[in-house]
Order: C-alpha cells, then sequence, then structure tokens
C-alpha cells in the first residue's frame, strides 16, 4: 500500500482542553477516510493540523514523505484543503481567484490556464467565473472552494464537511466527484452525516473528545450495530403471533414487534450477528404467513456512531 | 520572492475591488489641501516650500493610516480566508511582508498623488525640490512605520473597529512621545534613561527633522526599524492568534 498520510501521536491542548487526544492513522492512494464525529469532537481540529494551519502540542503528521512541522512548505505543496465554511476572498471573482491560487502553487502562463480550466470543469463553475464570489450561492461558494483545492492535482484531498448545508442534488454533485477523484488520491473527508460514509468513504474513523474510538470500513463498523444481519418482516396490517415461533429459531436472540414508518412489523435479532435469515425466511413459507415483505439488516451506522459517542461520555 | 510578490498583486488588487481604495484617496487630498491652505496658512506665510503641507501629515495619517491597515489580518480572520491562506505553501514571512507592502505602495499612490501641491509651490517661486523628495521620501517612511504598527496589531483581532482604534491610539503614542504629553507623565519619577528612550521614539522628532531638510541616515533608519520590528511582531502574532 502507498502509504500518502501518516498522522502520529497528534495532541492539541486548548488551555486546559485536551481537544485532540493522541490521535493516530494512515491513509493510503485509493482511500477515502470519513472522519465521523459529533460537533466539538476534534475532526476539524485535527485537520488544521495535518494541513499544517495549525501547530500540534505534540506528535505530528507525514504528508507524502514531507514533515508538516518541519518542512510545511513541502508539505502543503502536496495537499489540496478545504477549509470548514469553502472561506474565499469573497470580493474576487472565481476566475481571478483561482488565477491567484495557481499563481502561488507556482503555475504560470499556458500551464496555469490548463490547470484552470481542468479546475473550472471538474467543478462545473463556468457559468459564474465573472461573478463576484459574495454573489453566489452556497453550493457555487463550496464548488471554488473544491476547485482552489484541486486546482494542483494534489495526491491527499482534505475536506472539511466538503457537503454541509448543500441541497440533495449538490450533495450529490460533489459525491460524485470525490467517488470519481478516489482512485488516484488519498482524502479525508469529515462529516456528521452518516450516509456519506456510506456513499464515498472506504473508512471511517469515529472521534469523540479528541480520541479515535473507532476505525474500520463501513461495513466492519455497521457489523458492529445491534442490527447487522437482523431480519425485518413487514406484515401488512395483520398482526400475526409469529414471535413464540420464531423465538424457537437456532440462532435468535430476540424478537421485537415494530411500528414505524415502514408500517408493521417485525424485526428478528440473532445471536452474536449469526446469519439467520434463510432459516426465517423458511419459517415464513411454511407457516404461510401475509408477509409482504422480508428485509435482511446491514447494521446501522448510527446506531453503532450514538452507542460510541455516547458511552463514553457518560 | 515570488510568492511575496503575488500576494502584494492580490492585496494591491484588493483595495482596488471595493471603494475604500477611491475614498481613502479622495479624503486623503481633501484633507491634504484643507489643512496645507487653511490651518498652514500656505499662501499667506509667503514662503516657497510645502513645509505647512507636511507639517499635517503626521496627524493625517493618524487618523488614515489605521483605516488602510486594519483590515489587513482583521478581515482574514474574520471571514475564514486566513486558513485558506495560510495553507497555501508560503512562508509567514512571505505572507506578512506581501501584505504590508501592498499597503505600503497604496499609501504611496496616495501621497504620489499630491503632486499638485509641488507644482503649484513651483510655479509661484523657486523652492528646494532636494527638500521637498527628503520630505515625500521621509512621509513615505513614516506612513510605511503606521502601516507596520497596524498591521501587527490587526493579527490581534477579528473586529476591523478594534484594529483601528488600538492602531490610531498606539500610533497616537509614538506620534506624542518626546512632547509634552508624555513627559509630563514621566517627569519626576523615571529614570532619564526612560526619558530618553521615549523621545527617541517620538515618529514627530524625526519626521520634523526629515522635513527641515536635514537628512539623517539615523531618521531614516529609524523607521526603517520601527516597520522591520512591527513585521517581525505581525507574523509572531499571526502565529498566536491565527486559530483563535
Amino acid at each position: 500500500m502507498d502509504v500518502m498520510i501518516e498522522v502520529r501521536h497528534l495532541h492539541r491542548r486548548f488551555g486546559p482542553i485536551l481537544a485532540v487526544d493522541d490521535v493516530s492513522f494512515t491513509v493510503a492512494r485509493g482511500e477515502v477516510l470519513g472522519f465521523l464525529g459529533p460537533n466539538g469532537a476534534g475532526k476539524s481540529t485535527t485537520m488544521k493540523m495535518i494541513t499544517g494551519f495549525l501547530a500540534p502540542t505534540s506528535g505530528t503528521a507525514i504528508v507524502c514523505g514531507s514533515d508538516i512541522v518541519t518542512d510545511p512548505i513541502a508539505a502543503k505543496r502536496r495537499i489540496g484543503y478545504l477549509p470548514e465554511g469553502a472561506p474565499a476572498y469573497f470580493d474576487m471573482t472565481p476566475a481571478s481567484f483561482l488565477r491567484f491560487i495557481a499563481r502561488i502553487r507556482g503555475f504560470d502562463g499556458a500551464e496555469a490556464r490548463r490547470r484552470i480550466e481542468l479546475a473550472i470543469e471538474r467543478t462545473a463553475l463556468h457559468s459564474v467565473l465573472a461573478q463576484p464570489i459574495e454573489t453566489l450561492s452556497k453550493g457555487f461558494k463550496r464548488r471554488v472552494g473544491l476547485a482552489q483545492a484541486l486546482l494542483h492535482d494534489p495526491d491527499v484531498l482534505i475536506l472539511d464537511e466538503p457537503t454541509d448545508g448543500l441541497d440533495p442534488n449538490q450533495k450529490h454533485e460533489v459525491r460524485t466527484l470525490i467517488n470519481a477523484l478516489a482512485p488516484q488520491k488519498a482524502i479525508i473527508i469529515s462529516t456528521h452525516l452518516l450516509e456519506e460514509v456510506d456513499a464515498v468513504c472506504t473508512r471511517a474513523i469515529i472521534i469523540a473528545e479528541g480520541r479515535i474510538l473507532a476505525d474500520g470500513t463501513p461495513g466492519e463498523l455497521e457489523s458492529r450495530s445491534r442490527h447487522h444481519n437482523a431480519v425485518r418482516l413487514s406484515l401488512g396490517n395483520d398482526g400475526i403471533d409469529a414471535a413464540g415461533a420464531l423465538m424457537r429459531l437456532p440462532g435468535v436472540a430476540s424478537v421485537e414487534a415494530v411500528d414505524d414508518a415502514e408500517g408493521r412489523g417485525i424485526v428478528i435479532f440473532p445471536r452474536d450477528g449469526r446469519t439467520i435469515v434463510t432459516e426465517v425466511a423458511d419459517l415464513v413459507r411454511t407457516a404461510g404467513w401475509p408477509v409482504t415483505a422480508l428485509r435482511l439488516e446491514r447494521g446501522r451506522l448510527d446506531e453503532v456512531f450514538r452507542a460510541i459517542t455516547t458511552t463514553r461520555a457518560a | 520572492m515570488r510568492s511575496t510578490w503575488i500576494i502584494f498583486r492580490r492585496e494591491l488588487a484588493s483595495y482596488f475591488a471595493t471603494p475604500l481604495a477611491y475614498v481613502f484617496i479622495v479624503i486623503f487630498l481633501v484633507l491634504a489641501g484643507t489643512l496645507t491652505f487653511f490651518l498652514g496658512n500656505f499662501f499667506d506665510r509667503g514662503q516657497d516650500d510645502l513645509q505647512p503641507f507636511f507639517s499635517f501629515h503626521p496627524w493625517l495619517y493618524l487618523v488614515l493610516i489605521p483605516a488602510l491597515a486594519m483590515r489587513l489580518w482583521a478581515e482574514e480572520r474574520k471571514t475564514g480566508t486566513i486558513e485558506l491562506f495560510l495553507t497555501l505553501p508560503i512562508s509567514i514571512g512571505a505572507a506578512v511582508l506581501g501584505k504590508f507592502l501592498a499597503s505600503w505602495v497604496f499609501a504611496g499612490i496616495a501621497l504620489v498623488l499630491t503632486f499638485p501641491f509641488w507644482i503649484t509651490v513651483n510655479i509661484l517661486g523657486s523652492p528646494d525640490n532636494g527638500v521637498i523628495l527628503a520630505s515625500y521620501i521621509g512621509s513615505f517612511l513614516m506612513a510605511g512605520a503606521y502601516l507596520a504598527v497596524g498591521a501587527a496589531l490587526s493579527a490581534l483581532t477579528k473586529n476591523q473597529v478594534i484594529a483601528f482604534v488600538l492602531t490610531a491610539s498606539l500610533c497616537f503614542l509614538f506620534t506624542v512621545s518626546g512632547s509634552t504629553i508624555v513627559l509630563g507623565f514621566l517627569t519626576g519619577w523615571a529614570p532619564d534613561a526612560v526619558m530618553n528612550a521615549v523621545t527617541s521614539f517620538s515618529f514627530l522628532a524625526h519626521f520634523s527633522a526629515i522635513v527641515r531638510g536635514v537628512i539623517d541616515l539615523r531618521d531614516a533608519v529609524f523607521f526603517v526599524s520601527v516597520i522591520a520590528l512591527f513585521l517581525f511582531a505581525n507574523a509572531v502574532l499571526v502565529e498566536l492568534k491565527k486559530a483563535d
């Protein structure tokens, strides 16, 4: 694996508060790492240290072989960074702003024009190039921030809440862009949207109170959920007394009746995450219950997230 | 060097992107003219020099230069662009210098636009143009010193109004140190060395020496040192306060 970002024992103290407490991880090319956590968990602080904005109290990050603490300029050359809220010089137009970024990143003449053109194309900014950034919609402002981060085709992309405040279509566009870029780059995105982790991340780190509490693929995290491999039966409007028979199946831990947005149903939880879907399906067929749908649950990331981030705080 | 130049260009252009530049230049010229002709009795005194014009510069700068400097860092911190700016592959020195030079050149442009005074005095008489040139250089150096103070204090706060007030206050102290306002406060308890040190920090004293036509290298060195000192402080303060 081609490790692009190596975070080593990062700590950051703000007065008496330890905002980031011994955070270590690596990100390889092709990985999209989702940084998950409640507000104030230390996601942004960690990103600010990796990008060299904030000096760590101790520890460091190595970006493409350059140490952000001892050789910040070399490391910053390899990073594309979208800070939280996508700040940009609002009195400039996207065109002049991107020209400034290109120049300061060391591109001139035809090379600069080619890179600006490519960044504009990737973020679909053509229609607003000559308007001052302050007059643009939130979605366009975010795209200007992304264009700026992509301009030098960096190996490492660090995006702090790239879809925050965007409408569903804009979110989809940004996620499509991240997916398209993913194979060639090492990407870290922070988010508090769990659906985003499913949509773009190959790996997720859950962080709360400055500490890493979980690190794994979205699938691995979901498998920690109580709902992992659970089976849901939808029963239309007919209530049936199926609990007794279901409980007798091998591997079933518990059975719960639910009545939620999906309608009336039964959720069957397996013991130790075992696969029980075939047994349940067989029973449904032999018993002849009026089941309208049968679904295997993958596990719920929000449940895992809540379990992990609240048990510690309690 | 290259990044300093690129930052300088962006900053200078940003002055002209808003009405600030034009408002500043117009007010500067109007005030300079008013003070020179009315308070300075430019015509009545019947001398062909620009003494009344230059003698008001410290007071003019005291009001106007903080307005030029207040936005340099406070605005970046307020809008969050500082996070973008300082994660670009540039050194903090280039960032501080580029911003300062842009504001200084802007002040220089305003100063150059006072050339009608120079033409007027040359039509009416035959002034010592060497002294006038020295005075312009002295005025420009003094503007740089005010700006360096303002740039450093602008890094202290997100609020431009606070940056303005802090800068105006500190610049006022620098301007009048050595005058009775400050010395009266110190007399009687402060040792002579302190009195002398405070006196030697007076912008007014160093500037008047230059305007009289006494071109002493020490006066120029004084302003350059103040600029260097406050730019250094600026870099330190930016590092210290950027993430607050």
